[in-house]
């Protein structure tokens, strides 16, 4: 089983902690994996901006760089979905407009190894109980594309349940989208920033010490509006917490 | 009299701008949050009593779908049925054609006044203020919609037109303005529910039984039988369709469904969909004209304006497979915070971001704002009952807004310029694609951002300030990921650690 990480642009460069975690604890459960560093990013900001075309060649490039894998891992619910659902319309359009297979061949050999980290824990290594250590009140938010895109449905929960000393506990409206949006968050400011406050009201309001999520994306939204709201609930990426054990928490 | 210079959509900003004012005025956000949750909660419930859903949402997309594949075929045949039946046939293909065909069938009966129901097609191409023009009142008798007509306002939401208004509003607005319609209010009228709706019902009442013409829409079009159906909670359709002597029915050309059975299916969906009602409380159907019964003279107006451009475009024509039953609405998070006017046309919400700028083109800048008017968090298309895949047809506009292509305009092919106003976006997306598909680029970029990290400031300047004005900065790291895994694993590991 040739495993690869697919460790995404805004982990790469604004939260490393969060791909180190998932090397450690892929590593702690006895996977070898491998950092192609042809890869870049899966090009949602860019298709879902509407620039389609500019997201072509990232297609490309995310199929070349893995081909060597059986599997690919992703710490983003969003990215993966990305790949999984968008990359197959590039494909067909592209093939549509008279330009040929090559897209859509590119896609099929990267949708069907791409995975969300917590799919690929209970799905392909089957397990929920990963041995983790995390003695914190967390609460989880279920981000959307994650929820809706993949259909994560209750494995990051479960997975959760399974980490000892860790007191989960319910987020009122879980399910309501953060506002993060990509460039939803710019172009629509206003509307984001007013569902980011929501969201994160109803975080604090919890009681929880950490937020949990598996998109840093959305937290990076939901983190800085509750840092701006003088909220101390801290946002951490799931592969954080499953990564941490006594003695290290991470 | 306020109702002949309605508010119209025309000239509104682009939906960024209304949206902030929007989520500024605390007391529409707290209506607008109560009412939609409260729905969105029952909704839930009544789906899931239904074992078949899933199968009944996959029939409806389907009948549907096969509808607007052959729509040529079935109105045809809903043309000779409705005229056998003894109705008359009219086709508008746009705003201005069917306004006149409207206003000539009025005039036609030398009448001044006419009452209205349930009729989103008519608040799509303005007849009120066509009507109005003409000198012919329009009295809209949905309860909401009355509402919305008496306070000279916009409509906000497809099936509760006055979401925006709470009870206290309601009051003062029948208060005030009722007088100036018709019947006044009675003295002392409270804000409780049922003293608001017996004042609507006496005010409603005299124009119901004075009225010689009704105008309506229809949820549903029969192409077997030329029977048209109106679903609905209030019974107003019902005295609407049944008491005038002239009856008009507006409706578009994406209602039409193949048979009868066809029913069965959109008449699950629907209620649940809309109201969470099991069943709706009225369900009115009218087949041309019948002797001693009904309207004498019937009249329906086939409205195109935009839906045949819309089926030439094989992404974005599922938007007409809308049953309007406002379900998209109500789980939206950003419609719950924008509310239903900063969406500048009668379809507010998911929906109305990709039936709009399909119908009316994407030539204004609000038209051009809508498919970005939205998070793309999926809950739309979770909900739908016709399985339309609203972030899909999100993205495929913003497409046609950023890069242009290829659309149908009046029934010609053609192939449009990109929006003013991306040109500075466009050149960063081109110069971040190539920064994102040169590795070597991107990592020297990491490596300037990390050197740099402690002069980054708190505020960003330009379209960034958007964010840093209600959100803290991530702060960028020492070290990548990128170079965390060559320092520690070396070149042995870049191309990973394989096993077998
Ligand atoms: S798009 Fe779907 S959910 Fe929205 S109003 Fe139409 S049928 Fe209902």
């Amino acid at each position: 089983m040739r495993v690869a990480l697919f460790i995404t642009c805004v982990n790469d460069t604004l939260y490393p902690h969060t791909g180190q975690a998932v090397v450690t604890l892929l590593e702690r459960l006895g996977v070898e994996v491998g950092f192609p560093e042809g890869q870049s990013c899966c090009g949602q900001p860019q298709f879902n901006t509407g620039y389609r075309h500019e997201t072509e060649p990232l297609v490309r490039r995310y199929a070349a760089a893995f081909r060597d894998y059986d599997y690919v891992v992703a710490p983003s619910g969003s990215c993966a979905a990305m790949v999984r659902d968008n990359y197959p319309r590039i494909g067909a359009k592209a093939a549509a407009e008279g330009r040929g297979q090559e897209l859509a061949d590119a896609a099929a050999e990267a949708v069907p190894k791409t995975y969300e980290l917590t799919e690929f824990l209970t799905d392909v290594l089957k397990v929920t109980d990963v041995g983790a250590y995390y003695p914190h009140t967390v609460t989880y938010h279920p981000t959307c594309h994650g929820l809706r895109m993949l259909g994560l449905g209750d494995r990051p929960r479960s997975l959760l349940a399974a980490v000892q000393g860790l007191n989960l506990v319910e987020l009122p409206g879980a399910d309501e989208c953060c506002g993060f949006g990509g460039t939803f968050a710019v172009k629509n400011a206003a509307v984001s920033a007013a569902m980011g406050a929501d969201k994160a009201r109803n975080i604090t309001a919890t009681g929880a010490e950490a937020v949990c999520t598996v998109d840093n994306s959305c937290q990076m939204h939901i983190g800085g509006t509750l840092a701006r709201q003088g909220s101390t609930v801290r946002p951490v990426h799931i592969a954080e917490i499953l990564a941490s054990t006594e003695g290290n928490v991470w | 009299m306020s109702g002949t210079h309605q508010a119209t959509y025309l000239g509104m900003p682009a939906f960024p701008a209304a949206a902030d004012a929007s989520t500024r005025n605390t007391q529409l956000r707290a209506n607008l949050r109560h009412a939609t949750h409260t729905i969105r909660a029952k909704r839930a419930t009544a789906v899931a009593e239904l074992d078949d859903w899933s199968p009944l949402r996959a029939a409806g997309a389907a009948i549907k779908d096969r509808t607007l594949r052959h729509l040529d075929h079935y109105l045809e045949q809903l043309e000779s049925a409705v005229t056998a039946a003894g109705g008359h046939v009219h086709w508008a293909a746009d705003a201005d054609e069917a306004n006149r065909i409207v206003t000539e069938l009025v005039q036609a009966t030398g009448e001044r006044e006419v009452v209205k129901v349930k009729s989103m097609a008519t608040q799509e191409i303005g007849l009120n203020g066509a009507l109005a023009t003409a000198g012919i009142t329009a009295y809209e008798t949905d309860l909401a919609e009355l509402i919305v007509q008496l306070g000279d306002d916009l409509p906000s939401h497809i099936l509760v037109p006055a979401i925006h208004r709470n009870r206290g509003e309601i009051r003062d607005i029948f208060a005030e303005k009722m007088a100036e319609w018709g019947r006044p209010a009675p003295e002392g009228l409270t804000d409780a529910p049922a003293d608001l709706a017996e004042a609507a019902r006496l005010h409603l009442r005299e124009k119901f039984l004075n009225a010689k013409v009704g105008i309506s829409g229809a949820n549903f079009m029969v192409a077997e039988t030329g029977t048209l159906v109106v679903v609905e909670s209030e019974g107003n359709g019902r005295m609407c369709l049944t008491l005038p002597e002239t009856l008009i029915s507006v409706v578009g050309i994406e209602k039409v469904v193949p048979t009868f059975q066809d029913l069965e299916v959109f008449l699950q969906l629907l209620p649940r969909s809309s109201t969470a009602e099991r069943m709706n409380p009225y369900t009115s159907t009218w087949t041309g004209t019948t002797d001693a019964d009904g309207p004498r003279t019937f009249h329906l107006v086939l409205l195109d304006n935009g839906r045949t451009d819309t089926l030439a475009d094989t992404v974005g024509r599922q938007a007409l497979r809308c049953i309007r039953c406002s379900a998209c609405l109500n789980v939206c998070p950003v419609y719950e915070r924008a509310g239903g006017h900063a969406y500048g046309s009668a379809y507010p919400g998911p929906i109305g971001a990709i039936l709009t700028p399909q119908l009316r083109g994407i030539q204004s800048e609000l038209d051009a704002s809508l498919p970005y008017a939205s998070s793309l968090c999926g809950a739309c298309y979770e909900v739908c009952p016709v399985a339309i895949d609203i972030p899909e047809v999100l993205v495929h506009l913003r497409e046609r807004v950023v890069e242009g292509g290829p659309v149908s305009i009046r029934g010609t092919r053609t192939v449009i310029k990109p929006a003013k106003g991306h040109a500075a976006e466009r050149a960063a997306m081109r110069a971040a694609r190539w920064a994102l598909d040169h590795p070597r680029v991107l990592r020297t970029g990491q490596r300037l951002a990390s050197r740099t990290r402690r002069f980054h400031p708190r505020r960003l300047p330009g379209p960034g300030r958007a964010w840093s004005d209600t959100r803290e900065l991530p702060k960028v790291p020492e070290e990548s990921f990128r170079d965390w895994w060559q320092r520690t694993r070396g070149e042995s590991g870049t191309e990973g650690r394989k096993t077998t």
